[in-house]
């Protein structure tokens, strides 16, 4: 692991100081225990600065349309900027199904492949109290849900890889989905309805979010407004449908918004829904390929017709 | 006079609630399923009266959003039907609908909202038999379902 840090700051010391690239993304030590924080290094000096541990757990993808954006107070031509992103497997799945969506412009782009083992989940952490913060950091105890049920702990796309040692991936990840699709309707509903009005409406998930970057999401639009600005509990609903199907044939599964959430709705449970039909139905895993095109702009003339309604 | 009265009272004092009715909001593409309900209307064909007719350019038109919106509003049942596969008048936007609708329709019965409330059929514009027929069985699966009640907003 400590080998992996060393090395990061020399690649991207080495990309900085031969102007390769105008930025390096990465992690830095945070002010709290147990936490990193993005690292915009610009320097070499700021490169000395990156850290690669268990807790950078941040999809640092969600940074990366913004970048490429032009800045509306430059006027004539703009060179957008060359970024090397230090990266795991999720990250860079995002940053495949942004480029696909021509949100990130990928030659721009140097993807930096860490070795991930998973990452440590706060919460399971902070349930387990001081003695995670010494020992524990090594197994799989405290390392998060989506990443036990991670199926590409490799980097796709790599620019640069840095070795170390790695985790596996899943073979079953869908278990949860299954239990939860056992219940019954009735239950179903309640437990999405328990879940969904712990929401405070802080939209943590959706900045969190490295597919969210719309310019201006469906949630504050007002001409026309889709849900009311209280806390009626059918508004929560809407809003949470509408961000979750929003994801459909998009999510990687990077667990952002779990992590993001403050009062901790299990938001994974219905988002890998849509992952697990979008797989069954039209054999599609986001963040992949470059070249298959997204599952809901492109159709198959065989696709399932299971679900229409024959008088 | 003595009658009038009378009457007046009865109306105000015991007459029964309106009996619930279920109100189905219909979204029709503009090409096929539109006029396969014009047809029907044409044909003098009987069907209940509980469908809400919104005419969209395409079944691709209808944004996922619109349907939870609707049950949102406090309709008790959403159909939305367009063009068979292959009839598109813009060649694809029901095949790329149906890919929608597939996952929205397995989403929302995956979050528990009771199977039914939500329908898709495919109606062309010759079918006004087909479309009677199917808003007879909507409307009948929904008077079974009651109330929709799930989503509905409250005034408080």
């Amino acid at each position: 692991m400590h080998d992996a840090q060393t090395k990061l700051r020399e690649t991207a010391k080495d990309l900085l100081v031969s102007a390769k690239v105008d930025l390096v993304l990465g992690f830095q030590n945070g002010s709290l225990p147990l936490r990193t924080r993005p690292c915009f290094a610009r320097n070499a000096a700021d490169a000395g600065r990156l850290v690669w541990n268990r807790l950078c757990t941040n999809n640092l993808a969600v940074y990366l349309p913004r970048l490429f954006e032009k800045p509306a107070n430059v006027r004539g031509p703009w060179t957008p900027p060359k970024v090397a992103v230090v990266a795991k497997g999720c990250d860079a799945r995002s940053i495949m199904g942004l480029v696909k969506e021509h949100q990130v412009i990928r030659e721009n782009v140097v993807i930096i492949a860490m070795p991930c083992q998973g990452m440590i989940s706060l919460r399971k952490a902070e349930a387990a109290g001081a003695s995670a913060r010494t020992s524990k950091l090594d197994g799989d105890d405290l390392v998060a849900q989506a990443c036990l049920e991670c199926i590409q702990p490799s980097v796709p796309g790599a620019n640069i890889i840095i070795d170390g040692p790695s985790r596996s991936a899943a073979s079953d990840r869908f278990q949860r989905v299954k239990d939860f699709e056992a219940l019954t309707a009735a239950e179903r509903w309640q437990q999405f309805v328990a879940q969904v009005s712990k929401c405070i409406r802080c939209y943590a998930c959706r900045q969190a979010c490295p597919n969210c970057y719309c310019k201006t999401c469906f949630i504050d639009q007002t001409k026309p407004s889709w849900a009311g600005v209280g806390d009626d509990p059918t508004d929560l609903l809407l809003f949470h449908i509408g961000r979750v199907f929003h994801q459909a044939g998009r999510c990687v599964e990077c667990d952002a918004c779990v992590r993001a959430c403050p009062v901790g709705i299990d938001l994974r449970l219905f988002t890998q829904k849509l992952v697990k039909d979008v797989e069954e139905l039209f054999g599609y895993v986001p963040g992949t390929s470059l070249e298959e095109a997204p599952p809901l702009s492109t159709y198959r003339p065989d696709d399932s017709e299971c679900f229409i309604t024959d008088p | 006079m003595a009658d009038t009265t009378e009457m007046n009272e009865t109306a105000i004092g015991t007459q029964p609630p309106p009996a619930w009715e279920p109100r189905i909001v219909a979204f029709l593409c503009n090409w096929c399923s539109y006029a396969g309900a014009d047809l029907a209307g044409v044909s003098r064909l009987q069907y209940p009266a509980h469908v809400r007719v919104i005419r969209v350019p395409c079944s691709g038109r209808v944004n996922p959003l619109y349907i939870v919106k609707a049950l949102q509003l406090g309709v008790d049942g959403v159909l939305v039907s367009g063009c068979h596969p292959g009839d598109c008048h813009y060649i694809s936007g029901n095949l790329i609908a149906r890919r929608k609708f597939a996952l929205l329709k397995s989403f929302l019965e995956y979050l528990g909202v009771e199977p039914g409330r939500v329908q898709f059929s495919w109606v062309s514009a010759s079918e006004g038999n087909r479309f009677a027929d199917l808003v007879k069985k909507i409307s009948a699966d929904i008077r079974k379902l009651g109330p929709a009640r799930q989503m509905k907003k409250e005034a408080r």
